[in-house]
């Protein structure tokens, strides 16, 4: 009995620096009339004032897997948690998970991916990040955690735009955009953001997120990236051979797993009317065909890289290669 | 083929009471006395069924704000306790009186496992977390054992004398009456999620995210790897006497052999197999080499360990089935789904 889609629960991932407002944004979002009910998973160290009927306090476990893969790890902490709370599944529409401010999403994503339980209950609808517009430069020349919290985002609440002048306001979106052209940055005062453009997303159904926005893998690149962590984006308009396809990413999220964040995409297989939503976080990668394409539309095939140390001319031969001969 | 003659092949349709009790069945344990039968439910409430007049009323009792997490029988006769996410440790008694044996804020009670003693005293764990504190039967405290990690499994070895906890990379064995707490640990890498410790007390078994059991024999630690499984193992029930362990985590009961030098080196059995679903809840009969499966699609069926003969209890279509429990006397099987079926099967009764 396989859960359609519309069944699994929405989970939201609220990451964000100490003092960058998740809490603020999540008190926001849990006194606000939505209708919904949601279960909050904070950590122990959060900031607290958080009023909620099903909040779980938790330690942040993150456990390495046994599977040859050196980069995965998973919140042990979050499989029990789901488990736990699918015993009053009829209680609540969704779950938002803080993490504690230096906290590298990626074991919290990888827990979505990895474990079969949890992928099984729920989905994970997109990771949301708040950053401080005023303390945002001195925290991504001191961490690494805070780059990557930016990289992972698919939606950043840029928050305080009130403490910044509009010129600073505009280079620190640059910055953001830098590192992450492909989140949907909204600029807010006290963590002010209709609650839609948080929840309830769709964010890592690439298949939804591409009927609201057709745009959403394109883009011309920056090509003068000064930060560490860089997007870049390919296409191809030939038909992709899944064979070539899945040889090539596999031996690249193999070799290099730990630099890529994110990667996302949309495939046109040979003889295949569905189009093929790809993604993966670090080495650890997930595919299913979605919707058909439609009458008329070019069957390109798109995918994105959010990582360090990419090499472009040798990611797009690599793309290009995949293509049926 | 009619509806009821394809009905009547199930047992518990002659042999047994059912009803749809509308909440997630966390566990069931009957009393050890033998005469009450309880299900903690996803609702905070806990149903007693009279075992001699299981079509009688079963009484509903609210135990926990919240939802039951982790629940066992009592260490008096006819009493049970409840851990909930609502942070709270009570006891149940078969007259549906509930009181609290202790409260840890918001934590949730995950963990549970007690021990009858002589003369109505009794000893009970509760894992919270990291820790895991012992109580004796009033719930008077008695230990708090902390471990680098949440605790996943809890058991009591056959005589009461030792506690196992499993966790990140491995186990703990404390022992309970010792003056200064020096625990012997098993280590293990990875994520352990769920741990059994055989009847002789002489092997600890845990079940792991990457979809395997490992096994310490002891005294010496000799590590036992049981790998194959195509998803997580998550009930673990040694047979009368710890002949075998049977395992969910396959399509089949699979049952591994602690006999002949085993399980290493030698093949598991496979039980009731074959038709791709997933088994996910074992319980070995406390008498016979019987062991009972429930699946993903709610089938519940009892196989014979020596003939791997077949009996259907329970018929597909009341959701994954998540809890099992035999009596102690090895003749009434207590069966649970996600979606609230709740059934018992008296296999003493002679067909009506």
């Amino acid at each position: 009995m396989a859960e359609t889609p519309n069944d699994l629960i929405p989970v939201t991932v609220l990451t964000g620096y100490l003092g960058a407002g998740k809490t603020t944004l999540l008190n926001r979002i849990l006194t606000e009339n939505h209708g919904r009910k949601y279960a909050v998973v904070i950590n122990e160290f959060g900031e607290l004032g958080v009023d909620n009927d099903l909040v779980v306090d938790t330690d942040e476990e993150v456990f390495e897997m046994n599977n040859g893969c050196i980069c995965c790890t998973v919140r042990g902490d979050l499989i029990r948690i789901v488990s736990g709370l699918m015993k009053r599944r009829d209680k609540f529409d969704g779950i938002i998970i803080e993490t504690t401010g230096l906290a590298n999403p990626a074991p919290v994503a990888q827990t979505f991916f990895v474990d079969e339980d949890v992928k099984a209950r729920t989905r994970l609808d997109a990771i949301v990040t708040v950053v401080d517009a005023k303390h945002l430069p001195a925290r991504l020349a001191d961490s690494h955690e805070a780059e990557d919290q930016i990289a992972f985002a698919d939606v950043i609440v840029l928050n305080k735009i009130d403490l910044v002048t509009p010129e600073e306001l505009d280079a620190v979106e640059a910055r953001i955009k830098s590192i992450n052209r492909h989140a949907i940055i909204h600029r807010t005062q006290r963590a002010s953001v209709a609650i839609d453009q948080v929840l309830n997303r769709g964010a890592f159904d690439l298949g939804r997120i591409l009927e609201f926005e057709p745009d959403f893998l394109d883009g011309d690149d920056d090509h003068e990236h000064n930060e560490d962590i860089a997007s870049l984006s390919f296409q191809v308009d030939k038909p992709i051979d899944p064979e070539k396809f899945n040889a090539w990413i596999g031996a690249l999220l193999q070799e290099q797993g730990p630099d890529l964040l994110r990667t996302k995409g949309i495939l046109a297989y040979a003889n295949e009317p569905r189009r093929f939503a790809f993604q993966a976080v670090h080495m650890i990668a997930d595919g299913d065909f979605i919707s058909d394409w439609k009458a008329g539309e070019a069957q390109v095939s798109r995918l994105v890289f959010i990582g360090r140390n990419l090499n472009r001319p040798k990611l797009r031969r690599g793309f290009e290669g995949c293509v049926v001969d | 083929m009619s509806q009821t003659e394809k009905k009547a092949d199930f047992l518990i349709d002659t042999r047994g009471e059912q009803r749809a009790l509308d909440a997630f069945v966390v566990a069931a344990r009957f009393s050890r006395d033998g005469k009450t039968l309880a299900f903690a439910l996803g609702d905070g409430t806990v149903r007693l069924v009279v075992v001699a007049n299981p079509t009688g009323e079963w009484r509903s009792t609210p135990v926990h704000d919240g939802a039951a997490l982790s629940f066992a029988a009592g260490t008096g006769g006819d009493d049970f306790i409840s851990g909930g996410d609502d942070g709270k440790l009570r006891r149940i008694t078969a007259g549906g009186e509930t009181s609290d044996l202790a409260g840890f804020g918001m934590k949730w009670v995950e963990q549970l496992a007690s021990h009858a003693l002589d003369k109505g005293k009794g000893l009970i764990a509760a894992g919270v977390g990291k820790a895991v504190h012992l109580f004796d039967e009033t719930g008077k405290k008695l230990k708090e054992w902390t471990h680098p990690s949440s605790v996943t499994g809890l058991t009591f070895d056959t005589k009461g004398k030792r506690v196992a906890a499993s966790h990140y990379n491995g186990a703990t064995l404390w022992f309970v009456a010792a003056k200064t707490d020096t625990p012997r640990k098993l280590e293990w890498k990875g994520s352990h999620i769920a741990l059994a410790m055989h009847p002789e007390g002489d092997s600890v078994v845990t079940a792991m995210q990457e979809n395997s059991l490992h096994g310490w024999r002891l005294p010496e630690g000799q590590h036992m790897r049981m790998s194959g499984y195509p998803s997580k193992t998550t009930s673990l029930s040694f047979s009368k006497g710890g002949k075998w362990l049977a395992s969910s985590g396959a399509d089949s009961m699979v049952l591994w052999p602690f006999f002949g030098g085993g399980p290493m080196g030698k093949a598991p059995i496979e039980l009731a197999g074959g038709d791709g679903i997933n088994c996910t809840q074992v319980a070995a009969n406390p008498k016979e080499d019987i062991v009972a499966g429930g699946f993903e699609d709610g089938l519940v069926v009892v196989a014979d360990i020596g003939s791997s003969r077949v009996l259907p209890i329970v018929p597909p279509g009341n959701g994954p089935v998540t809890a099992l429990a035999w009596s102690a006397d090895g003749t009434c099987l207590a069966v649970g789904t996600e979606t609230g079926f709740a059934g018992i099967v008296d296999f003493t009764k002679r067909q009506v």
